[in-house]
């Protein structure tokens, strides 16, 4: 259960340059849900998710995850209950450090790391073994420089180690969107894979209304720092009907969507 | 022979200080020149102990300590006051050109006739041969004094660098060398990547403090100036280090670093004994880092070129 109430951030204050990045945001996700949330550039679906992140310091307002308030938690102490996969391929992972490495740190996030052996043979074992359920192969490559990889086969493992350990939030920063096609289906279709069979909590931004529709079990829809519509439950399963999907995929094509043109579409249509 | 032996201790010493800005510098991606400060430290604690009274062992470890503390002083300064990391660096090390003075309370101590670390392998070495002033080395005569040196800091070395090895393969290592890589990933997985610099800086400034106590026990001398241009010396090897091992991982990386110290030590012993001017020798090092540091990239550079002319044409 995340809860966030009246969640404030206005970036460069009292300038010229003022940005109300987020006004006043109250949101609810359940335990077990997945959210995804949609808006146009400067929408602050961003600064949400990296609020709840941690990367800077909310004006006002609380953020609670379960019944603790990690408001004041500084961003490296959220990863005990946060997991995390970037926008960027590259940002999850050390890229000159080894698969087996990497994953390693992931095994003890949020946890106190002492100066026990990091890579013992049970351990190499363990993510040999698990790393084999993406089916691409590293489980033969464990020590090879991560940085050898391709963007989606990084990013497939970057969400295999936030989840590593059963998060109590995972967090999705438009994860696919720097992928090639092929690449940023996979890591979609393994992204809902883990959250079901975990049953795992998770906010996702996504660009991608298809995405929107497909992946999460609700949608937010922000604009100007504030949440302008929510589609869940049974609103949320006929938005999935598949003439809706052609309709969105149709105004999707337009690459930069109008935030009014989504409203009124989002209005319209369910 | 007196000057590859000398050159061999030499560099074994400034190895410790080469682990020291390797660390810093290829692991924290933090450009750390403390470490001029920092071996002036660790040398003029352990030279005043020394005359004191202090056992060297315990004289060295205060050496290594006095490092650790100024590498911590750069790392506050960096991670609590938001100080640019080089800037962080200068202070601390333009302080402790007073510091310095102020612990030696001149600008150089001798240490002639005293007890030094090398001089219980000394005293072994003078039993095992029946008291000569001279052992046979490979075919060399080499006093008794040089060879035990070169004995115990080969031991130090080796030591410390296994240690640095081991550490790097715990939890706690492998996260600090993902926090120069990629200190976002590092916050993600739950380490405080400000406290990993100054951990970071601490251990690699113990190192070079380290480095400092063994070379003034060495030289015989802590000399306020000693530290001057060190950072571009360790720079140098680390460099030389690299184009002979080119694996990364921790332990090779280590080695590399010690065999560059060593070579770039031999180097300088060579280019002095053919009449470098040793007043040229810090432009010549500047100099030689800045190409190692160009040339590749430029070499690609103009490679990359040519063959796009050829594609072209």
């Amino acid at each position: 259960m995340v809860s966030i109430r009246d969640l404030t951030k206005t970036f460069f204050p009292k300038t010229p340059n003022e940005v109300k990045a987020l006004r006043g945001i109250d949101l609810d996700i359940p335990e077990g849900c997945f959210a995804a949330i949609i808006g146009t550039n400067g929408s602050g679906k961003s600064t949400l998710l990296n609020a709840v992140a941690g990367t800077f310091k909310p004006d006002q307002g609380n953020i609670l995850i379960g019944r603790q308030d990690i408001t004041n938690w500084a961003e490296y102490r959220r990863a005990s209950l946060i997991g995390r996969v970037f926008q960027n391929p590259f940002a999850g992972t050390a890229a000159e450090m080894t698969i087996a490495e990497n994953v390693v740190m992931a095994m003890r996030r949020g946890c106190r790391r002492g100066l026990g052996l990091a890579l013992r043979r049970s351990v190499r074992h363990e993510i040999a073994e698990r790393i084999s359920s993406l089916k691409m192969g590293l489980e033969d490559r464990l020590d090879n420089p991560i940085g050898t990889l391709s963007g989606g086969q990084r990013q497939a493992l970057t969400l295999l180690m936030a989840t590593w350990l059963r998060p109590s939030l995972l967090l999705l920063d438009e994860h696919t969107a720097a992928l090639d096609p092929k690449s940023a289906a996979q890591v979609a279709e393994l992204t809902l894979e883990i959250i079901r069979r975990e049953k795992l909590t998770a906010l996702m931004v996504t660009h991608s209304m298809q995405q929107a529709v497909q992946l999460p079990e609700h949608i937010i829809m922000m604009h100007k720092g504030e949440i302008v519509r929510q589609f869940g439950g049974q609103e949320k399963a006929r938005v999935r009907v598949s003439d809706l999907l052609a309709a969105f995929d149709h105004v999707r094509r337009q690459e930069q969507l109008d935030p009014a043109v989504s409203e009124i579409l989002g209005s319209q249509y369910v | 022979m007196t000057l590859v032996i000398g050159a061999f201790t030499i560099g074994l010493i400034l190895s410790l200080l080469s682990m020291g800005v390797w660390i810093s510098f290829r692991i924290l991606r933090y450009c750390d020149i403390t470490v001029d400060g920092s071996i002036t430290l660790g040398a003029s604690v352990t030279a005043v102990m020394i005359i004191n009274g202090w056992s060297p062992w315990s004289a060295t470890i205060a050496g290594t300590l006095a490092g650790g503390a100024a590498g911590f002083a750069t790392g506050m300064l960096h991670t609590k006051f938001r100080i640019q990391e080089l800037l962080a660096g200068i202070l601390v090390m333009t302080a402790l050109y007073s510091v310095n003075l102020r612990v030696m309370g001149k600008s150089n101590v001798p240490l002639i006739n005293v007890e030094n670390i090398s001089s219980p392998v000394g005293r072994m070495l003078n039993r095992g041969t029946g008291g000569a002033d001279s052992i046979n080395l490979l075919g060399w005569a080499v006093p008794i004094q040089d060879a035990s040196m070169l004995i115990t800091v080969l031991i130090i070395t080796v030591i410390v660098a296994l240690f640095i090895r081991r550490f790097l393969l715990t939890h706690l290592g492998t996260a600090m060398r993902a926090t120069g890589e990629n200190p976002q990933m590092v916050r993600a997985q739950g380490v405080n990547n400000q406290t990993m610099i100054v951990f970071g800086l601490v251990f690699a400034n113990a190192l070079v403090g380290m480095s400092g106590a063994l070379l003034a026990q060495y030289q015989g001398f802590a000399d306020v100036q000693m530290g001057i241009g060190m950072i571009v010396w360790g720079l140098a090897s680390i460099i030389i280090g690299e184009a002979l091992v080119s694996k990364c991982t921790p332990g090779f990386a280590l080695c590399g670093a010690i065999m560059g110290t060593i070579l770039f030590r031999l180097l300088v012993a060579i280019a002095l004994r053919w009449g470098l001017n040793p007043n040229d020798l810090k432009l010549v090092t500047a100099v030689f880092v800045f190409a190692a540091l160009v040339l590749p990239g430029g070499i690609k550079y103009f490679i990359g070129k040519y063959s796009k002319e050829k594609l072209n044409g």
